[in-house]
Order: C-alpha cells, then structure tokens, then sequence
C-alpha cells in the first residue's frame, strides 16, 4: 500500500530526518578506533590460509597433505574429504525458497578444478609463516583440461562442460511484450549494435578477513567481514550442526560493494576452528582476493531498437549473454535484474529480451554494486543516443518523449506506483553541466552526454523479504536499537539511529545501535540489493513508534493534556503550542516503568510478497520500486593519445527523502567515481582464466587526480517505499556514468566505442589512428 | 636470522623492541604494538592504507623495514588528536565534511592531510589531490576528503 509520509509525521519539520550531521559511526572512525575483521585477535589463535588452484581446469588426481601435516607448528590441513557436507546450495539470507535460484556451493574443489584461484586445501598453523610454508608443501597433482573460456563458445552444446552437468547454460529468461516485428515495421530508423562489458573487481579496501572461535557453550562464532551474517545457516549447514550453533558476528566493514555477500571466509574459518579446537584467524592477501573473489558480470548485449520519425519509441529486442564464470553463485539473479531493467526508464510498445547465463572457467562473478543494472543501462543509453543522431533529435528530447511516468507499467507488466522523476533528473543534470568547455589544445575535442537509469531497491518481491528491528528506552531516557544490519560504510547503521531520534525525540548521541550479531540482534537480512534503508529503516520506524505509542497515555496523564497534542523532542515531551508544559522524557519512562509498560519493541516489516514471475515472458513483479536518475558529462578527449579528461561530472537522482544528506550526497558522489572507473579504466584481465590484473598496478582504480569536480543535485519527491518516503540510492547511484561518458566521448570524436572500459587504444582506433 | 633490537616513539611514547630485520613497520605496529588504526590493505605500496608519519613526513609502513625507523619518532593515526581526546582539526575536518565512509582508507587521508597542512597550510585543491593520489578510496570518490583537507587550509 501507497504511504502518505504525511500519515507519519503531522509535518515535513523533521528535527534529524532531512538534517545533515556527521554519522555517528564516524568519530570512531577518524580516531582510528574502530575495530575491523581483522584488527581483533584471540589469545592462542592460529593463522588460517588457503591453497588455491594452479589451473583454471584440470582434473585433480591425488592430493599428498603428508608434508604439510609433518611440519611443526601445523594444526590442520583439511582437503574436500574433511568437510562434513563440501557440496551445499547458496541461498544468501532467503528464506523462502524458490526453484532456480539455487546455485551449488562447494567448499573446496574436488575432482575437479573449475578457475584458477579455487581453494582446494586449508591449512592453520601456529603463525603465517609456517601456514605458508605448509601450502607449499601439499602436493597436488592436476590433469590439465582444455576448459573454455568464452560464454559464446561455452553455450554450444559440444563444449567443454565447466561442470558435472549437461549444459553450460544456467538459465534463460524472456520477456515478451506486443509484437517486435510489427513494431520495426512501423520505425523509421532502427539501430542495431552489439555492446560488450567487461569483468570489474570491486576493490574495497579492506581484503576479506574474519576470525572464528568455539565459545564456552560449544558455539561456533565466526567474527567476518561480511554483507550478510545470515551465512551462519549455510556455515552450520556445511558442519552438518544445527543452525543455532553457529554464531556470526559482523564488525564494521570496510567496503564490500556486492563481494563480501557471498560466503568468503566464514566457512574455512569455522571448519579449521572446529577441527582444532582453537580460535582461528584468516585475511587474503590483495591477489589472493583479486583471483578468487567474485567479479562484475561481462555481458555481451545485441540490441535493437527502433523508433518513429519523431523519437518515439516503437520496439526493443535485446540478447543478453553474462558470463557467469566457473560457479553459479547471483549469476541467474543478476541476469534477472538485467532482464527487467533492460528497456531502462522507457515505455516501449514492443519488447523481446532473450536473456542466458552461462558458465565458463572464468573467475566466478556474483553480486557488484549495481547487480546487473549498469551493464544494459549502458547498453540502453548508448542506444538512445544514436537514435537521437539518426533522427537529429537532442539527447534529451528523445529521452522526453519516452520516459516512463508514475503510473506506468514496465514491459514487464509492473506498474509504477511511486515516484518517477526521471525527466526532472535529466533537465536538471544538463542544466547544471552548462555551456561546453573550450578545448585546452589543438588536438583536444570536447563533448557533452547524458544518460538516464533505473534501478531497483529491495529484493525481488518473490524472495518475501524481512527485516526486524527492536527499539527500546531506558530509564534514563536512552534509546537502543538492536538490529541485525551489517553496515558497509554507507550509514546503514547511522541512519537508523536517525529514524529512531526523529521519532522519540532523543539526540543522536543518545541513541546506541547495535549491528550484525545473529545471537544477540534480530535479523534484519543482508545488506545487499540497496534494501537496507527500505527494509531496516522500516522496522525501526515502526518499532520505535510503537515505543512511543506506550508511552503516550502515561505522559499525557502526568502533563494533563490529550495523547494527540503531545510532542517528543531535545528528550522531553511537551504540549504542543505550550512549550513550558513539558516534562523530561526520563520520569515518563521511569512512570511507565513502574507501571509495567513495556518500555520496547521488536517490529518486523515485510516486503510486498509476490509470486514467482513467469520466466518465459517476464511477467510479473519483481521489485518493490526503483530508484531514477540521470548523469550529465563533460569529457576532453585527445586525438593524439586517446585519453579521456572528464571535465565536469553532474549527478542528479531523486532519492524520495534524504535521512542524512550526508550520506545520500556521499553515496552519490562515490557511486560516481566508482562508475566512472567502469567507464574508462577499470578491467579485469583473464587470459585463458589466469588473472593478469592482480594488484592495484594492473588494475586502476581512479584516484584522486582522476575525480572531476561532480555536482550533485538531490531531488526530494517524498514518494518511496522507504521510510518517510525515502528511495534507495547505494547501487543506483553507480549506474548511468558509463552511459554518459561513452555518449560524451562520442558526441566528441563522432564515432562510437560499443566496449568498456573506453581506453585510449579503442579511442585510437575508432579514430582509425591504429 | 638475527634479531635486532630498535628504538622509536610512536605518539609520544618509548619503545624498545626486538625485530626480525625483515619485519615491516606495520606488522610490528598493529601486532606488537596494538595500534591497529593503522591498515592493510594491499601490502605492496599500491593504496596508502598503511600510511604513518615518521618524523613528520608520510611513509608506507607495509613497505617499511621496523629497523629502518630505528631512532625515528612515529605517529599513527592513533596519535593525530591531542591524549585528552580533542580532536586534531584536520579531523574536525573530515567529520564535518562527512570525508568518511566505510573509514578504512580515513587513517591514511587524516595523516596525509595532516603532513600537508604542516608542509603547506595554504594548499590549492590540486596539491591536495596530488598529494593524496597514493591513497585510495573506494567509497568517497575523494570529493568530500578533498573538501574536508580543503577546509583546514588557510585562504
Ligand atoms: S597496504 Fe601499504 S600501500 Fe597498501
Ligand atoms: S571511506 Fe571506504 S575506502 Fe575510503
């Protein structure tokens, strides 16, 4: 059901809701205080590491641990034979289940290696050292295999199969709207392109580390940097020991953008801690992350679109092929988002979409901010653009006449039912770029792009998401928020605080939240799919006003006024209109208390829950609501070099409501840069499955010099999902950039690059100078 | 290998230890020491995580022999704002400018900053850029680091 954020609050004067303050997180932070995974220690810990494959496909014939096992100092060394249950699926957090969405997940290889980078071994041993010493003492002897590596290649039915199976193919999905044929013949121009994506590491700072111990009940606690401490089902589950026997504890993470969702290392951590009986502590290494974490899904997109002589849209086919690497892992739930965003923020009569992924052995690729959004809007938006050339239409007058409204349905059947503002976003975005730069050099061509996205917040409706949040009040008029959030830097844990102060009228300082413990937090689900906020914040909304609710009838007795004229703020509640008629909030609670009231509560909010949409024509609805937005650049492209210079950089989306503008702004601004890296240099190299871009010298990440100056305009229709309107804005905000550079550097050179990353050598030679 | 004995402060405080003469600065910081402020994060002198200050001028601890700072006075993000807790301005600094995020590339920025200002109180933007180019940040996009350094500067 559609909210009026009016209902919740009698007026938009919000005290902390909409009001930018630091986080509360970051004070911790800028005293170097905070304690990541891997800046706890246990006494008596052991040091875990990890023998990787050295083929990307082989068979292995026999693993000789006897060496390893000598050495002192060496604790355990377990092989695929030592894990109870090694072969597991993946189900991350969900709870409901549904059919093929389940991929296999193996421990450790066995067999059979399948990229490059598969653990096959765990060794724990009494420091690094000696741990390091022990892997290079397991001999493992492989049998080569050919393996493939293309996803074109991989697809025909005589190619090497990546698994045990029959079919490198995991799924196919279509969604069939009107009739494509009729819709061409009745475009004046059709475009037809084939745009390809490359694998993208995500490259947080802080590599996958955790560490596990047995507690003095027999509890297996696994401390892990992690998006979702809901793994300690599949730990339990791979130990072959009831759930509630594993706990996972979710520290603050230092970036994690869609990687640390899979499992990293909470299941080697637990198995080698229940196999010696010591706390076990483990952190890769940059390489060791870079060739065995998960990647952005390459993509390779044919798209065809056509249009009428005025830029109306009249059909869309497009053929999408991700590249799921050597493991099932997001990929078909990632290829899903792709399928429904794949017409973008456009309302097409006519739409094909043929969607497949499938396995190679290739790094695996999972979850990456954006979850399979970025890849087609690129693909959409590169389309836009040159139909706008073809038919000497603007790149914004196009979009005009095409963009979906609130209350439309996407080709997917879904109506629209909250705010859709993406024209204002696109207006708005171009406005602020302004008049074109003058070239810096002779040689030097300026030119100007525009790109518009959607993208979903909140899981696919038929996963029936949950989240759960407790608020109480203390005697003295404190607040604690337990809720099981895993916050990965972008304020998940702050903005709660947030909703809770503006409620209960309580400062910010004085509320305490604790996250990310299954045993002492309620669950509140993963900090994924940009729901945290949408989900999270909802539950705390509704348990904190619970709160308030008991406490209301005591407080209006004790001020002798009626529960509706009462106002909670600066830890006091007063009379409206009559500010001098106020008590501290500290005696309504100590009343209540002595009372009996119950001084907390424990709310749990759904998701819309919806059926399984039907894959052969992808109708349906798969998410809650999207979140719009456009991004503008200016770009300086040297003729001579080929490099790119982004000049100007203006982000514009409609966020519904900031909590903390703060952090919208910030989330905004880094989902930029980190799109911009999509754009121009970021690109995982595999030759043949070896990794050839395993440290931040092969793979560029922007830096400092790199960032443009980026404007960030905030739109506020109050007209979300979320709480008090609010929109999702962590994934979305990454997802238009590459778009915008590439239409940037077209309308520069004239001639467009259909790949990412834009490197100098493709602009070279589109510039046929190579 | 024979161990070697070194000497250094680290904020302020003594210390006397004992090292492997292959054991790097940032091992010896955040394991003997405790000061974990202090990060890793590629190991190989490619992000700026680890950066410390050694006697005022930024230095890459994972890339820092402990030997090589014998004699030398340290300081860690663990040591930028004053014993009693005031914060560092340059700290003020980033929480105002909200220059923090995930917070796991904040003690390398802070003390980046920090040797700027003392080498520089009158920084342009783009000498803040360069001088930050070493240390990477996945979720800022550096704009509000930038901002926040920006802000300590004198106009
Ligand atoms: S950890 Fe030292 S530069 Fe990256
Ligand atoms: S704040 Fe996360 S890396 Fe900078």
């Amino acid at each position: 059901m559609k909210k009026d954020p009016k209902d919740q609050l009698s007026n938009y004067e919000y005290q902390f809701i909409g009001k930018p303050v630091p986080r509360h997180d970051a004070w911790d932070k800028v005293f170097g205080r905070t304690k990541y995974a891997d800046d706890f220690d246990m006494p008596g810990m052991l040091f875990g590491k990890v023998l990787r494959s050295s083929y990307p496909a082989a068979k292995i014939l026999s693993i000789d641990t006897s060496g390893a096992e000598k050495m002192p100092g060496v604790a355990a060394v377990l092989t695929a034979k030592d894990v109870p249950n090694n072969e597991t699926v993946t189900r991350f957090g969900q709870t409901h289940q549904v059919g093929g969405f389940e991929g296999l997940y193996r421990v450790l290889a066995d067999k059979k290696v399948r990229f490059m980078g598969e653990a096959v071994a765990l060794v724990a041993a009494e420091t690094e050292e000696i741990a390091e010493e022990a892997l290079a003492r397991i001999k493992v002897e492989y049998e080569q295999l050919p393996g493939v590596f293309d996803p074109l290649e991989a697809m025909n039915p005589d190619a090497y199969q990546v698994g045990e199976g029959d079919s490198n193919i995991i799924c196919n999905y279509q969604v069939r709207k009107g009739d494509v044929k009729e819709g061409f013949s009745r475009s004046h121009v059709v475009v037809e392109n084939t745009y390809r994506v490359p694998f993208v590491e995500h490259a947080f700072l802080e590599p996958e580390s955790g560490i596990a111990w047995i507690d003095d009940s027999e509890i297996i606690t696994i401390r892990v940097s992690t998006q979702v401490i809901e793994h300690f089902r599949d730990v339990a589950d791979v130990l072959g020991i009831p759930h509630n026997k594993v706990r996972v504890i979710a520290p603050m993470v230092g970036g994690g953008f869609g990687s640390k969702e899979d499992i990293t290392v909470e299941t080697f951590l637990a198995l080698l801690t229940w196999k010696t009986g010591k706390p076990v502590k483990m952190t890769w290494t940059r390489e060791g992350s870079i060739i065995s974490s998960s990647k952005r899904h390459p993509y390779v997109m044919k798209y065809k679109t056509g249009a009428t002589r005025d830029g109306k849209l009249m059909a869309m086919e497009a053929q999408l092929i991700s590249d799921a690497g050597a493991h099932v892992y997001l990929s078909p739930w990632v290829l899903l988002y792709s399928t429904v965003d794949a017409t973008g923020p456009y309302d097409i009569p006519n739409v094909k979409v043929d969607s497949y992924t499938v396995l190679t052995n290739n790094t695996f690729t999972s979850a990456n901010r954006g979850f399979g959004a970025p890849q087609v809007c690129f693909a959409y938006e590169s389309q836009m653009d040159e139909l706008a050339r073809r038919l000497s239409l603007s790149p914004l007058e196009i979009r005009k006449r095409n963009y979906l409204r609130k209350g439309d349905a996407l080709a997917t059947g879904r109506v629209l039912e909250y705010g859709v503002e993406t024209e204002k976003t696109a207006i708005k975005a171009l406005e602020a770029l302004g008049e074109p730069s003058m070239p810096s050099s002779p040689t030097e061509k300026i030119g100007q792009g525009l790109a518009s996205g959607m993208m979903s917040y909140g899981r696919m409706t038929f996963l029936h998401d949950t989240s759960r949040s407790y608020v109480g009040i203390e005697l003295d008029g404190s607040v604690t928020v337990r809720c099981g959030v895993q916050d990965i830097g972008g304020g998940q844990a702050s903005s709660l605080a947030s909703i809770a102060a503006e409620i209960l009228g309580v400062p910010m300082e004085e509320i305490k939240v604790f996250i990310g413990d299954t045993a002492l937090t309620p669950i509140a689900g993963t900090t994924t799919a940009t729901r945290m906020l949408y989900m999270s914040g909802n539950a705390t909304l509704k348990a904190a006003t619970e709160v308030k609710k008991s406490l209301l009838p005591k407080a209006a007795e004790m001020l002798e006024a009626s529960p509706e004229d009462l106002v909670f703020r600066d830890k006091k509640v007063f009379v409206r209109g009559a500010p001098a008629r106020a008590i501290p909030l500290a005696d309504v609670v100590k009343a209540c208390a002595a009372d009996g009231v119950q001084l907390y509560n424990v709310a749990q909010f759904n998701a819309p829950f919806r059926e399984l949409i039907d894959f052969k024509t992808g109708q349906g609805q798969v998410f809650p609501d999207f979140t719009f937005g456009s991004h503008a650049v200016e770009v300086a492209v040297d003729t001579e070099t080929g490099k790119v210079r982004v000049l100007k950089l203006v982000a514009c989306y409609d966020v519904g409501q900031a909590i903390n503008p703060l952090s919208a702004e910030g989330q905004i601004e880094g989902g930029a840069l980190y799109g911009l890296g999509y754009a121009l240099t970021e690109e995982v190299i595999l030759d043949k499955g070896i990794t050839l871009t395993p440290s931040f010298s092969e793979y560029l990440v922007p830096t400092s010099v790199d960032a443009p100056h980026v404007k960030t305009i905030m739109l506020e229709s109050r007209d979300g999902a979320g709480p008090f309107g609010a929109k999702g804005i962590g994934e979305p905000s990454c997802n238009s950039i590459a778009p915008a550079v590439a239409n940037a550097v077209a309308n520069a050179i004239g001639a467009r690059i259909l790949d990412l990353p834009l490197t100098p050598e493709k602009i070279l030679r589109s510039l046929q100078k190579l | 290998m024979n161990k070697r004995k070194v000497t250094f402060t680290v904020n302020g405080e003594r210390h006397e230890l004992v090292v492997e003469p292959n054991e790097l600065l940032l091992n010896v910081l955040r394991e003997k020491l405790g000061l974990t402020g202090t990060k890793y994060a590629c190991g190989k002198g490619q992000c700026g995580a680890c950066t410390v200050l050694v006697n005022g001028e930024s230095f890459l601890s994972c890339l820092t022999l402990a030997v090589a700072v014998d004699g030398a006075e340290i300081r860690t993000i663990e040591g930028v704002a004053e014993p009693d807790g005031t914060l560092d301005p340059i700290q003020e600094a980033f929480l105002d400018s909200s220059a923090i995020q995930c917070g796991f590339c904040t003690p390398g920025m802070v003390l980046m900053g920090r040797e700027l200002l003392n080498r520089n109180p009158r920084a342009t933007e783009e000498e803040i850029r360069e001088q930050i180019k070493g240390n990477l940040c996945r979720c800022t996009g550096y704009f509000s680091i930038v901002r926040a350094i920006k802000s300590c500067c004198e106009k």
